[in-house]
Parts: structure tokens; C-alpha cells; sequence
């Protein structure tokens, strides 16, 4: 992809999140082994494999949720090891859940004026104030969370409580709420799920417009139509464990891949046919 | 990079209405006045009843400063604290060491009160940061065990130094005075006389307007939405970015600030106080006040604080004098009835008023919550 002029002092396809050697156990399990990866900048990148491969493991661990046992993510040039989740919202990199964690007793705006938390400034005494900087930056806060809930497309809800949209609005309004922490990298934890046909559509297009806006995606997601035709890249984990990385296309027709995702039987009958 | 360039702008109607609806100018402003002028009067009619409910009204103001600083630690972030009125004590105890014949100290009051809340402030913090971590009943048996300790400590810091006079307490604690004023002393402005406790009342007034401002604009913050957000799923709000360890000490500090402000003041108005006045029950009573009048809405803590206050007073005044009527003598002590009438005030609030008399419409959204059930059904696209 050639699109991201936006970017300019960071060339487009340079690195913008390398992990290296990535291991995370609980107890007896391996929930992920030596994950070595390269996101770059302006791509929509994959991150598949079947139930319980470690993907999600991988997410806490690079938002700082759980810490690595080893390895090491470099993102934006520098180190992000042992950092707090709010420090890594900090640095740049926003995320979705996977059951979705909205704040649901608060309104749809609300939920998204929070994630500007991060990059406003205002404190106690601003708050108690009232200074003219402070009221001009929750002006600021406001206009920007309403331009992010029209951008995603719930903006008619703004005011509804969370937990009172519909499923699908609810995945797009956690997209928003990422999207107003700024990210460099947005991360998102099976957006698709549950969604049917005409919503996926609508994600797809959304994500791509996201993509566009010169925000770098890594995307968890089970629907292989979707990651097929949304993502540059892929990696595919299987036991925590790294069995592929490439262009989708390819990855596709990897036999340890259809091997993990069908059985390994039936991969030897596909390759004997 | 620009997002915002590329969205269209067209759904706005919000932004600047939210500030705008609050306020119909004229109606507001003359409810405003009149209010204004009826608390204005109350003291000098409370007075021609008895000046002791100008000092019930006093302490009943205070509580509502006990209240609204426990609100911003329980209503807003969420944190259950059982321990709140050692914050309260700190406060007192600053004031009262600092302003009494005890150490020959007779610093002014404007002086100790900022002094009182910080250092309130600082225990607040010190209760804070090794509590971080708990959540729920947890953290409620830690704060109840703070709040012991200080109260311990303040009963037995007689020995071997003699700081805090031990179980005696500390006396003859100075009034506020402001130039040759003296809030002790009766004054007459105008012909009308300004008793000790009228003047308190005026000063109770003022603070009470700058805390219910200060909390207003706290919960309408980005601190105040950093702290609902905490409340609401403390994982995300880290995953967002809200450093959840500053804004639950700043919630503990703020909360514990305003608890040595009233501290600092409820030993000025007594002039002696022990500590017999920092037990459990008051930090409970406290409580009380928060839940039962709707936690995380300040109208609702304000009356739940009055109405808590007010209550066993009233009945103290009442329950004799009915009793004797009715059979011709005293059967069952206010206290007892105060006891029976507050647990059933409770239960009947857990049955029908559960997210207590004025609800925050957040705290209503979620005790409502098993009727609309979620998201799963509601799905019209």
C-alpha cells in the first residue's frame, strides 16, 4: 500500500511494531512461545489461529495487561518492555476487547470523551477552575468525541447509554472510544464477532477508511473472508506458537496452516490429492 | 493524519446544548435568590426556637461536608471507604494542636485549615497507596482498620511525648476570628444579634457554597469522567489510558481534603473534641448519608447528609413529649426509637428507592439494570 502520503517523515512500510521472541506461560501452559513478528507502518495486519492459539494472550501482552516472560516489542523506533496498559495507551497503541468492555452506564459520548483522557491535560484544579484553557480543551474534547462518533457511525446515539446499543454499534463505539486516544497502532480483538453479513461489510469499509487516515490495524478476527480480503499481512498462531507469517494469500495455502486449522489428517490427504 | 478533516460534522446539536439547557435564565435565577434568602433567614428563625438548632444546623452542614467528600471516594471512583471519618479526625486534631492552650499554639484559622486539609490530604494518600489493588469488601475491612488505628493512636499518643492529651481530648480549642470578630462572642450588627453560632452558620454557608461548586465541577471534569470510568471497568480504563493509580489517590486525597476542612471547622465551633467523636459508627453514619440519599449525586448526598442529621434531633425533641401525652410517661428512650426508625428507613429504601431518594442516573441506569437486560435483544437496524 502507497497511501499513507500522510505519513511523512515515517517512510510508509517501515517497521512500526517488531516483537521478538515473544513467551508468555501460565503455569503449565505455553500460551505463547518465541512470536517473533513485523507490523509496518500503514498496513492492516492479521493475527489468526484457532481457539486458544494465544492471540488474544498476545494482545495483553503487548498492552501491558500481562508481562512477557521474554522477548521484546520495539514500537515506534523505541522499547516498549514492562510498560503499564495506560502507558502504552500513551505510547500509542489502542485496543478493543474481545467481549466487548464498554463503560455501559455511561453514554456513548462519554465513553468516547474518556479515551481523549490521554492526550488532554486538564487537572484538579483546571477542573476547579474552570480556566479558560480548561473549558477550551473540554470544548475540544466534546467537538472531536462527536466528530468520532459520526466517523464510526453511531453519532444519532451519542447520548444513549452504552449498553443500550446494538451489538454492532457497541463494536463500533469501542473503535471510537480507541480511536480518541490517538493511536499509532490500533488493536482490535475480534471486532467481527457476532456481527452478521451487512455489518461485517460496513466494519470492513470502516477499517479500511481507518487504514486510510494513516492508522497502522492489527486485526484478531475469525472470519477468513474478511481477513482475507482486509489484510496485507497475516500471522498465524497455532499453541502459542508462530507456524506462519506472510502476504494472505499465501499463508493460505500453507499446510501447517490448513493443518492447524482442519487437523493434520485431513492436511495430508489435501496434500496427497 | 487528520481524522477529523475527513468526518462530516453534521450531528452537533449536542455540543453546545448541554451547557445551554441547564440553565432557563429567569426562573433560575429568581429560584436561586430565593433560596439564597431563605437560608439567609433560616439561622435568625431557627434561633427564635432555640440556638441550639442553630448549632444542629451547623453540624448538620458539616456532615454534608463529610458526606460530599466521601461521595467523590465512594459515588464517583468507586472505592468503598469505612474508614472516613479518621480523615475528619486528622483534621480536628491539626486544628485543635495548633490552636489551643495544649502546646500554648494560637495559630489564626486561616492559617490551619489549608494545613488541616493537607494533611488530612496526606493520609489519605498513605490509606491510599498500599490499598490500591483492593477492590469491593476488601478495601472496605482495610479502611475500617485505618480508620481504628488513627482513632487508636489519637486515644493513646498521651505517652510518652503528650501530643494529642489521650482519651482526655483537647480543650479550650480557639474560635475562628476574623479581625477583632470573634465567633465565640455575640456581636450586634443592625440591631440584630449575631450569636456564635449564626456567625458559623453564615461561614458553614460560604463553604458549603465553594464545596458543592468544587464538586459539581470535579464530576463534570475530565478527572471526574477518569474516575466514573474506573468505576465503571478498571481494566479498560487503563487499556485508555487513565492512569488508575493517580486518579484513585487523587480520589482518596480530594475526598480526605475535604474531610480535614470539616474537621478543622468542627473543632473550632465544639472547642474541645476527643476521640470519643471519631468512632465507627460515624463513619458509617457517613455513609449512610451517601447511599441513602443517592450515591454519586450530589443533591442526593446533600439531603441524605440533612436528613440524617436532622432526624435524631427531631425525634429527640418529639418522642418525649408524644409519649407523655399518650401515656403520660416516657416508654421507650429516643434512642432506641432513632435505631428502629433508621433500620426501617433502610429497608424500605433497599425496597423501593434502591439507588437511594435522588439517584445519580448512572448508579439508577445499573440497580434498573436486570429490566432492560443489556444488549442481546434490542437489535433494530
Amino acid at each position: 500500500m502507497t497511501t499513507t502520503s500522510a505519513l511523512p517523515a515515517e517512510s510508509p512500510g517501515a517497521s512500526l511494531l517488531v516483537g521478538e521472541g515473544i513467551s508468555k506461560r501460565f503455569g503449565g501452559v505455553q500460551a505463547l512461545a518465541d512470536v517473533s513478528f513485523d507490523i509496518r507502518r500503514g498496513e492492516i495486519y492479521g493475527l489468526i489461529g484457532p481457539n486458544g492459539a494465544g492471540k488474544t494472550t498476545l494482545f495483553n501482552v503487548l498492552t501491558g495487561i500481562y508481562a512477557p516472560d521474554g522477548g521484546r516489542f520495539t514500537f515506534d523506533g523505541q522499547p516498549l518492555g514492562g510498560q503499564k496498559p495506560n502507558d502504552v495507551a500513551a505510547r500509542g497503541i489502542a485496543r478493543t476487547f474481545q467481549n466487548i468492555r464498554l463503560f455501559a452506564n455511561l453514554s456513548a459520548l462519554e465513553n468516547v470523551m474518556i479515551g481523549r483522557h490521554v492526550r488532554t491535560r486538564a487537572g484538579v484544579f483546571g477542573a476547579m477552575l474552570r480556566n479558560a484553557r480548561t473549558l477550551a480543551e473540554e470544548r475540544d474534547i466534546e467537538r472531536r468525541s462527536y466528530e468520532l462518533l459520526d466517523y464510526v457511525g453511531v453519532a444519532a446515539r451519542a447520548n444513549d447509554l452504552a449498553r443500550h446499543l446494538p451489538y454492532g454499534d457497541q463494536r463500533r463505539l469501542e473503535i471510537a472510544r480507541a480511536l480518541a486516544t490517538d493511536p499509532k497502532l490500533l488493536a482490535l480483538d475480534e471486532p467481527a464477532a457476532g456481527m452478521n453479513a451487512t455489518e461485517t461489510a460496513s466494519l470492513s469499509k470502516l477499517l479500511r477508511a481507518i487504514r486510510e487516515g494513516g492508522t497502522t490495524i492489527l486485526l484478531i478476527e475469525h472470519d477468513m473472508k474478511l481477513v482475507m480480503s482486509l489484510c496485507d499481512r497475516v500471522l498465524v498462531l497455532d499453541y502459542g506458537k508462530k507456524i506462519a507469517e506472510g502476504v494472505a494469500a499465501d499463508v493460505q495455502k500453507d499446510p501447517a496452516v490448513v493443518a492447524a486449522y482442519l487437523g493434520g489428517d485431513v492436511a495430508l490427504h489435501l496434500k496427497g490429492t | 493524519m487528520d481524522r477529523a478533516s475527513d468526518a462530516s460534522l453534521k450531528s452537533y446539536a449536542g455540543v453546545g446544548g448541554f451547557v445551554a439547557s441547564r440553565r432557563h435564565p429567569a426562573f433560575a435565577w429568581i429560584g436561586v435568590i430565593l433560596v439564597a434568602l431563605a437560608l439567609i433567614a433560616l439561622p435568625f428563625a431557627l434561633a427564635t426556637i432555640g440556638t441550639a438548632w442553630v448549632r444542629i444546623t451547623n453540624l448538620a452542614i458539616l456532615f454534608v461536608f463529610l458526606a460530599l467528600g466521601l461521595n467523590i471516594v465512594v459515588g464517583f471512583a468507586g472505592l468503598l471507604d469505612l474508614g472516613y471519618i479518621a480523615f475528619y479526625a486528622v483534621g480536628a486534631y491539626v486544628y485543635a494542636l495548633l490552636a489551643s492552650p495544649h502546646f500554648n499554639l494560637h495559630l489564626p484559622f486561616w492559617a490551619i485549615l489549608p494545613l488541616g486539609a493537607a494533611v488530612a490530604c496526606m493520609f489519605g494518600v498513605l490509606l491510599g497507596a498500599p490499598t490500591l489493588k483492593l477492590r469491593g469488601d476488601y478495601l472496605a475491612i482495610v479502611t475500617l482498620g485505618f480508620g481504628e488505628i488513627i482513632r487508636i493512636f489519637l486515644n493513646n499518643l498521651s505517652q510518652p511525648v503528650n501530643i494529642t492529651n489521650g482519651p482526655q481530648g483537647v480543650t479550650l480549642i480557639d474560635p475562628f476570628r476574623i479581625g477583632t470578630i470573634n465567633f465565640r462572642n455575640t456581636d450586634t450588627f443592625a440591631g440584630l444579634a449575631f450569636t456564635g453560632p449564626i456567625k458559623y452558620y453564615y461561614l458553614l454557608l460560604v463553604v458549603l457554597v465553594v464545596v458543592i461548586v468544587i464538586n459539581l465541577r470535579l464530576q463534570d471534569s475530565r478527572i471526574g469522567r477518569a474516575w466514573e470510568a474506573i468505576r465503571e471497568d478498571e481494566v479498560a480504563a487503563r487499556a485508555m489510558g487513565i492512569n488508575t493509580r493517580n486518579m484513585k489517590l487523587l480520589a482518596f486525597a480530594m475526598g480526605a481534603s475535604f474531610g480535614g476542612i470539616a474537621g478543622g471547622m468542627f473543632s473550632a465551633m465544639q472547642g474541645f473534641i476527643s476521640p470519643e467523636s471519631f468512632i465507627l459508627v460515624e463513619s458509617i453514619m457517613v455513609l449512610a448519608m451517601v447511599v441513602l440519599g443517592g450515591m454519586g449525586n450530589i443533591w442526593g448526598v446533600i439531603l441524605g447528609a440533612l436528613l440524617l442529621s436532622f432526624a435524631p434531633e427531631v425525634l429527640r425533641y418529639t418522642v418525649e413529649p408524644v409519649q407523655r401525652a399518650m401515656f403520660g410517661r416516657m416508654l421507650v428512650e429516643p434512642e432506641v426509637i432513632r435505631m428502629l426508625l433508621f433500620g426501617f428507613a433502610l429497608v424500605l429504601m433497599m425496597l423501593f428507592r434502591p439507588a437511594g431518594i435522588l439517584p445519580s442516573a448512572t448508579r439508577k441506569r445499573e440497580l434498573e439494570g436486570g429490566r432492560t437486560n443489556g444488549v442481546q435483544g434490542a437489535a433494530p437496524r
